[in-house]
């Protein structure tokens, strides 16, 4: 159950730092690149993967990520050829592959079916990133059976009575909202996060990973003196946006998460 | 969800407390001239050689659009909850005006999000919602149209949700969405059962609505609805064709999906991918509908029907001529169906149609497909 994003927490634990856990679109800026770039992050240091499903429709993201999900639909990314790109990752790594992906894609698949295909590719978690936790109980019982764990959002709006809730679904961890608002890259962080964390982890008694906006080696350092890992995903989409399928790609992107994995260090 | 949870709880003290009722009522009777008449279409029915084509004139409402019903309800709504400023998605551009108009009205600060193909079809909309001191923001994403402007609207929520409350045009979105905006649109439903009741001593026995997301048709159908004998219809977009991404017709070429926050029929791919639609009217080019039509549609109290651009341009030509009502392309689709059926119906029947809006708004766009240079 969930082995390896467990192990993945633990082992960043014990080296005294916040697990690295960078995100990028699956299919951007093509589906043949995705497995590259993942191996690029392992070597740069990711401790867990959170691979993002193209969807038409991103309502939870900024535009950075909105565009990288063009690019991937552009070049025929689909939810199957995702579960694709993770068989072929699997081949090589055992590291955890989170998918990020809104409920239409997963409701079309077949949640059952899906759950099915995703264990045997090697899918660890899956964040449905439009159901909210009182619709979640029957993806989160598919996604049970086959061993997969449910990673819920808690946003800083939650009430306790939602934290809560999600306690009884959550996985291993729960990926918490560093502020209220769409991915993407921000200037600053906010204020109270900490506590916020705190308060999260207590109510929640799993690992908390944070996310959303946070986009410099800075933020990331400071995230990680209080959270449990760090999700860095816009700073990095726009990078392979800005360079686009060239040769350099694996590289520079490589030595960019670097910069953030080595700024997980706890002091 | 805790936003969504706060406005559920508000809208629900709203609707209990009598000062709220009142304060509505008032609005509605003394700003945007309700209740609406239906006016019987003598020279239409007479055209058309059947059942009597009865207009419910939500054209004459304030802003020219039952769009303002829920507008100023949920305007009120959100002064209430102590919130200065609203945003609100627009396709054809009425309810953007509509929630401008309301928040001038009310002293709130209004931003409306449109995609940029709707804001080059409603040009003279964007220009209305900027004289009422809305800013109007252009969506550059997707199809350009109202499903990406809803995304928008959704992400400035999300981001601003303690100042600002996210006035949604349809009975679309999450709960309490659905319900609520139905519930401020039921007005138009209410009065014309009366007012067919007292003008013809019987109920129609058709009903007709366009479908988008599906306001002005719940708001009519609501009363309608525990009237076993009166059939109710839906009009949906036929755009230019039955292939899929041609059209806006859920109920022909959809599947069960989640869109926005509810499960209704989507257009969508096989991989769960949401497709473009097409149609004449920006109002109805949505590629999903209303929960509460989708359970009319399965329960079968309710049948939905598909008419294409050209048909619905010879509606607007047809009411424009023969009465003296330029509708709203939007409605032309409702009155397309009616042209359909009208000529099979006894001339002791009768069919009440929402005329949901009028079409000064379409004038331009409707000389640019008939290559009229204005």
């Amino acid at each position: 159950m969930s082995g390896r994003i467990e192990r993945a927490f633990t082992r960043a634990r014990k080296a005294k730092r916040a697990a690295f856990i960078p995100y990028i679109t699956a299919g951007d800026p093509t589906p043949g690149r995705t497995v590259v770039l993942a191996l690029a992050l392992e070597r740069a240091g990711a401790d867990i993967l959170e691979l993002g499903v193209p969807f038409t429709d991103p309502i939870a993201d900024g535009p950075t990520n909105q565009r990288a999900a063009e690019r991937a639909l552009a070049g025929g990314t689909t939810l199957s050829g995702v579960l694709g790109m993770v068989r072929e990752l699997r081949y090589s790594t055992e590291l955890p592959v989170v998918l990020f992906t809104y409920f239409n894609p997963v409701h079309a698949y077949g949640m059952a079916r899906f759950a099915v295909d995703a264990a045997a590719a090697g899918v660890d978690g899956v964040l449905l990133t439009d159901a909210p936790v009182d619709e979640a109980a029957m993806a989160h019982e598919a996604l049970q059976r086959v061993g997969i764990e449910l990673v819920l959002l808690v946003a800083p709006t939650s009430t306790r009575a939602r934290v809560k809730a999600v306690r009884r679904l959550a996985g291993s961890f729960v990926y918490f909202v560093a502020r209220a608002g769409v991915t993407g890259a921000r200037a600053s962080l906010e204020e109270g996060l900490e506590e916020q964390v705190r308060l999260v982890r207590k109510l929640t008694k799993v690992r908390v990973a944070v996310g959303f906006g946070v986009s410099t080696p800075d933020q990331v350092t400071q995230i990680a003196q209080f959270a449990d890992g760090v999700v860095v995903g816009s700073a990095l989409v726009e990078r392979i946006g800005k360079l686009g399928d060239v040769p350099e790609l694996p590289g520079e992107v490589e030595a960019l998460a670097r910069s953030f994995a080595v700024a997980t260090r706890r002091k | 969800m805790a936003p969504l949870e706060e406005l559920t709880l508000a809208w629900q003290e709203a609707r209990r407390d009598r000062a709220f009722r009142r304060e509505l009522a008032d609005l509605l009777e003394n700003y945007c001239g309700r209740p609406t008449p239906i006016s019987y279409a003598a020279r239409l029915t007479k055209h058309l050689g059947g059942a009597a084509v009865y207009l419910k004139r939500e054209d004459l409402c304030h802003t020219g659009a039952h769009k303002i019903n829920n507008a100023l309800a949920q305007c009120l709504l959100a002064r209430r909850m102590g919130k200065a400023r609203v945003i609100a998605e627009t396709g054809a551009g009425q309810h953007g005006v509509a929630v401008a108009t309301a928040a001038a009205l009310l002293g709130l600060r209004c931003r409306v999000y449109m995609g940029t193909e709707d804001e080059r079809r409603q040009a003279l909309n964007v220009y209305r919602m900027k004289l009422l001191g809305a800013e109007v923001v252009g969506v550059d994403a997707g199809a350009r149209t109202l499903k990406d402007a809803i995304n928008e609207s959704l992400r400035d929520w999300v981001a601003n949700v303690a100042s600002t409350h996210y006035v949604l045009g349809s009975v679309l979105g999450p709960h309490p969405y659905p319900a609520m905006v139905r519930d401020f649109q039921s007005v138009i439903g209410s009065e014309a059962l009366l007012q067919i009741r007292k003008q013809r001593r019987s109920l129609p026995r058709l009903v007709v609505a366009c479908v988008g997301g599906g306001s002005n048709a719940a708001g009519i159908f609501t009363a309608f609805v525990p009237y076993r004998q009166v059939e109710l219809v839906g009009v949906e977009a036929g755009g230019r064709g039955t292939r899929l991404g041609e059209h806006a017709a859920r109920f022909a070429g959809g599947a069960p999906g989640v869109l926005h926050g509810t499960r209704s029929y989507v257009l969508q791919d096989h991989d769960g991918l949401i497709v473009q639609t097409h149609s004449v009217s920006a109002g109805l080019d949505y590629p999903a509908v209303g929960p509460e039509h989708a359970w009319w549609h399965d329960s079968r109290r309710v049948s939905y029907v598909r008419v294409e651009d050209g048909e619905a341009l010879d509606a607007f030509h047809l009411l424009s001529e023969l009465e003296g009502i330029v509708p709203a392309l939007e409605t032309a689709h409702a009155l397309a169906y009616v042209a359909r059926v009208a000529p099979r119906m006894g001339s002791g029947d009768a069919i009440l149609v929402s005329l949901s809006g009028r079409g000064d708004k379409d004038v331009t766009e409707v000389a640019r497909l008939e290559g009229v240079a204005l």
